[in-house]
């Protein structure tokens, strides 16, 4: 099992380059798949922006639902990228490099997708800008600081520029080599990109230093989105979103739904593009380990957030956690988060033939994601249906189906735009899979060689 | 030259006037006359029974009816809510387009053309006094016509709540001092349409007003107090004098 076959640099270009130069069958098919759904989600949307909310299961005093739900998923979602690309490059774990485009690409449209949630559920989407931008000028209105919404913007938009950055860095010398290997209009628009890359040492120099700089830029970021993002929360008055422990709770939640999407993502890449020489069972074993962690952290905090809300006794706080966790249709729903993003999957890692089988991992993964969409949806739900101690305005949520498409209209979207940029960029780094394999060397352990990183000679 | 009236500044009004209510609970009898006057001064769409059932409804005030003690001992009360104009309202600082602040006379304001529709307002207010207006509003061809020209019909997409029938304010505060202004000189539709006169609205900056002097008044409070919001709508407790 540890005994790899090594690549030549002109076998590693030619497998990763796969889909760049050429178009498969299966490609094409996909393509207009989830074209056809993402543009069927854009029609639903504009019907409902033409019908108005009421076409969603929106009620008083339950005024956000599966969209914020699902705003709040992909943040999480998008987590993964700053975990990956900037923790493990600057704590220079070897096993990230196949992972880290995927990671940060999906990092990128993960928070395109969080982006239109906000826009989707607003009551007037098309008066936004005012929210957003602060282009009422003559007027002298500004945005209120004061608010959350107004911090989320900010939050994501900064994570997006700098994750955009942080994708484009890295991506500059395998530009250069499908460049190389391009002809005609292809080749000027990829030689533009490339911004003249000719792999001298300066340049890569350069390369290197910005890598580790923007890792260390987007760290901040690793801490703040999220935290933003659950002090939409924290900020307001309603029972069991008023706590402290939101951040740490949502940030640490985001990375364990991040990272098991990434997990799903290597393994459906690996299939699809057959990578099988790139993705082997240990960067999964690796991600699996970092997973158990995450989960383990994860858990602590939200049995931290239950506390809290027991230990003040504050009725209202224990009423809308009675609701979550003993009262179906509820109670049913939270049995599912508990089991589907904590005990099956942890409980599975914990063996090794578990983490090194892509089946599994692959399935597991997938309960993660589900789990912590009901997580959201029991966090925001719940405590507005309970808001006040008066019985008369407790209400409850059912989602329309015009909610369900939407949400299922961002995942295809997101698994579109993966799908497009892999047909013009290469989804593994070519470069740091050679620089793996530059530091790669047995090592003689006994009897068997090992393979170890050298960084020093 | 026409005679130009001094334009006030801000700290002059709001050392002027602070708009408040004082609902006495002793007095209310349930029997909806607010409910229905507001409606009609304010260009509330029509709830049906279906915008109930769907909790759809746009109420800016609504009288809720609640059981106090055991059967048989048991005791049907009513309390009449509205916005509560909080001093330290929650709604306020969520919103992140200035649809709803403070102004200098005490009043919670919701200007409905910077509404976005986030609704984060709504799921703040701990007394469900907003509403969402979910469908654009339509009123009966025959029921056009009684619209108030004076208030805004609101589209959908936006937030909406009590404003103490402001444009009522406007209209009799127009450029006048306090002294100007005799204490019950005007009211909002509620209070005028209530039939027990339950409900009293007055200026608080003004000693001698009614509501002022029924600040001292032992029954007074205020409606989820522990909150912090610190709201400018009193409530008056109803208490059984014959042993209930």
């Amino acid at each position: 099992m540890y005994y790899r076959r090594t690549l030549t640099e002109a076998q590693i270009n030619q497998q990763l380059l796969g889909t760049v130069l050429t178009t498969p069958l299966w490609w094409i098919v996909l393509f207009s798949i989830l074209g056809i759904v993402v543009a069927g989600t854009v029609g639903v949307v504009g019907w409902m922006f033409n019908q108005g909310l009421g076409v969603t299961g929106l009620r008083q005093p339950v005024f956000w639902g599966f969209f914020i739900t699902n705003f709040i998923f992909w943040v999480g979602i998008s987590h993964a990228g700053v975990m990956i690309s900037a923790i493990l490059r600057l704590s220079q774990a070897e096993w990230r490099r196949p992972m880290v485009r995927a990671a940060e690409t999906m990092t990128v449209f993960a928070l395109m997708a969080s982006l239109t949630m906000p826009l989707v559920h607003a009551g007037r989407p098309w008066r936004i800008f005012y929210w957003v931008f602060p282009y009422d000028w003559a007027r002298g209105i500004w945005p209120d600081v004061r608010s959350p919404l107004v911090w989320d913007p900010i939050a994501i938009t900064t994570y997006l520029t700098s994750s955009i950055l942080f994708v484009y860095t890295a991506l500059i010398p395998d530009l250069a080599i499908i460049r190389d290997r391009s002809t005609g209009w292809r080749k000027s628009v990829y030689g533009v990109l490339a911004l003249g890359w000719h792999g001298n040492p300066r340049q890569w120099k350069i390369q290197g230093f910005a890598g580790i700089l923007l890792s260390a830029l987007i760290l901040p970021v690793f801490v703040s989105v999220h935290s933003i993002v659950s002090w939409d929360f924290s900020v307001s008055l309603v029972p069991s979103w008023h706590v402290t422990i939101f951040a740490p709770y949502f940030v640490i939640g985001a990375v364990l739904s991040g990272v098991s999407a990434v997990v799903t993502l290597m393994i459906v890449m690996r299939k699809l593009y057959k990578l099988e020489n790139f993705i082997w069972e240990e960067h999964i074993d690796a991600l699996a380990r970092l997973l158990i962690v995450v989960a383990m952290a994860w858990m602590f905090l939200f049995w931290l957030d239950l506390v809290f809300a027991l230990w003040l006794k504050e009725e209202q706080e224990i009423t809308v956690w009675n609701l979550r966790m003993f009262e179906p249709p509820w109670s049913w729903l939270f049995f599912i988060f508990f089991m589907f993003s904590y005990v099956i999957p942890v409980s599975l890692w914990m063996f090794r033939s578990v983490r090194r089988s892509f089946t599994w991992m692959l399935w597991t993964s997938l309960l993660v994601n589900v789990g912590m969409f009901l997580e959201r949806f029991l966090i925001i739900v719940p405590a507005l249906m309970r808001k006040g101690p008066q019985t008369f305005t407790y209400a409850t949520y059912r989602p329309s189906p015009v909610e369900f498409i939407i949400i299922f209209g961002t995942i295809a979207l997101v698994c579109f735009l993966l799908l497009v940029f892999s047909k013009f960029f290469p989804l593994i780094p070519l470069w740091e899979e050679k620089e793996g394999q530059l530091l790669m060397d047995e090592v003689k352990v006994g009897n068997v060689y090992v393979p170890a990183m050298v960084k020093e000679h | 030259m026409a005679t130009q009236t001094k334009p006030q500044s801000a700290t002059d009004r709001s050392e002027a006037f602070k708009w408040s209510m004082v609902i006495d609970l002793d007095r209310c009898t349930g029997c909806e006359a607010c409910v229905v006057a507001c409606q009609s001064e304010n260009n509330v769409p029509i709830n049906e029974e279906s915008a109930f059932i769907e909790g759809r409804a746009i109420q800016w005030i609504r009288v809720e009816r609640y059981w106090e003690g055991e059967w048989p001992d048991i005791k049907a009360r009513f309390i009449p809510v509205l916005c509560q104009h909080c001093e330290n309202a929650p709604c306020e600082p969520v919103c992140p387009v200035y649809a709803t602040y403070h102004n200098t006379e005490g009043l919670n304001v919701q200007v409905y053309n910077r509404c976005v529709g986030t609704r984060y307002c709504g799921n703040n207010c701990p007394y469900h006094a907003r509403s969402f207006n979910y469908w654009e509003p339509v009123w009966p061809e025959d029921l056009r016509n009684q619209l108030n020209p004076d208030v805004t019909v609101r589209s959908r997409g936006v937030m909406e709540k009590c404003s103490m029938c402001v444009q009522r304010i406007r209209r009799s505060t127009r450029s006048k001092t306090p002294n100007d202004v005799p204490d019950g000189s005007f009211d909002p539709a509620c209070v005028q349409a209530c039939p027990t006169s339950a409900m009293t609205f007055g200026n608080l900056n003004n000693p001698d007003s009614k509501v002022s002097k029924l600040q001292d008044d032992e029954r007074k409070y205020h409606v989820f107090e522990h909150l912090g919001t610190a709201p400018t709508v009193m409530y008056l407790k109803q208490v059984d004098t014959h042993g209930a």
